[in-house]
């Protein structure tokens, strides 16, 4: 039971994510498309956790997930900083 | 104590992916880069807090040992995290829009503050 309720919020949390990707791809200005392929991480995050429950290895996937919440904080973080500096383009 | 832990689980998660939900739509739909990122910033990082909380119940809802505490800590700690990092990448993806001179939408074109400022 508790199989299928994961399915189904994965199924969810992958069409948020599609959405989030059609603004990463036809984003007006370039920090849109920042904000879009972030948001896309955040549900990435989510459905790594959903696939460690079905795995039944919990206990490596979320040292997976830990790294990639840090990657991706560092990331836009990076980004905001550049676009600072350099101006949108 | 098993299956209240299990209930309490869900509900955390299905508030969260209605949270996420909210988000994803506002960011959708809304005209400017200002109200996507107050749709976006604020209601994805209630969502997976929501979200990760309730998978640590569930983690302890599958059988509690040592490991499985440490396990549920682990998650707690990336929700915390986020509750510190998402809110802080926004404001620094905001403050480069806005010190790069994107200005906010308004209804009738013009605008309400006058750039560059003073």
């Amino acid at each position: 039971m508790a199989d299928n309720f994961f399915i189904v919020i994965g199924l969810i949390l992958g069409l948020l994510a599609l959405i989030c990707l059609y603004r990463g791809i036809f984003g007006p200005t370039v920090i849109d498309r920042i904000v879009g392929v972030g948001a896309v991480g955040t549900k990435t995050l989510i459905i790594l956790l959903l696939m460690g429950f079905m795995y039944r290895r919990i206990d490596m996937f979320v040292d997976i997930s830990l790294v990639y919440a840090i990657i991706n904080f560092i990331g836009v973080l990076i980004f905001a900083k550049y676009f600072l500096r350099k101006g949108v383009l | 104590m098993s299956f209240v832990l299990l209930i309490v689980a869900i509900v955390f998660i299905l508030i969260g992916i209605f949270f996420l939900t909210a988000g994803t739509i506002g960011f959708l739909r809304f005209p400017d880069f200002y109200s996507r990122m107050h749709a976006t910033g604020k209601s994805d990082t209630l969502g997976l807090v929501l979200c990760l909380t309730g998978f640590a119940l569930y983690n302890l809802h599958l059988g509690i040992s040592f490991a499985s505490v440490l396990v549920s800590i682990k998650i707690l700690f990336i929700a915390v995290f986020w509750f510190f990092g998402n809110p802080t990448a926004t404001h620094a993806l905001t403050r480069a829009a806005f010190k790069s001179g994107i200005l906010p939408w308004t209804k009738d074109g013009r605008t309400v503050i006058e750039w560059p400022p003073k």
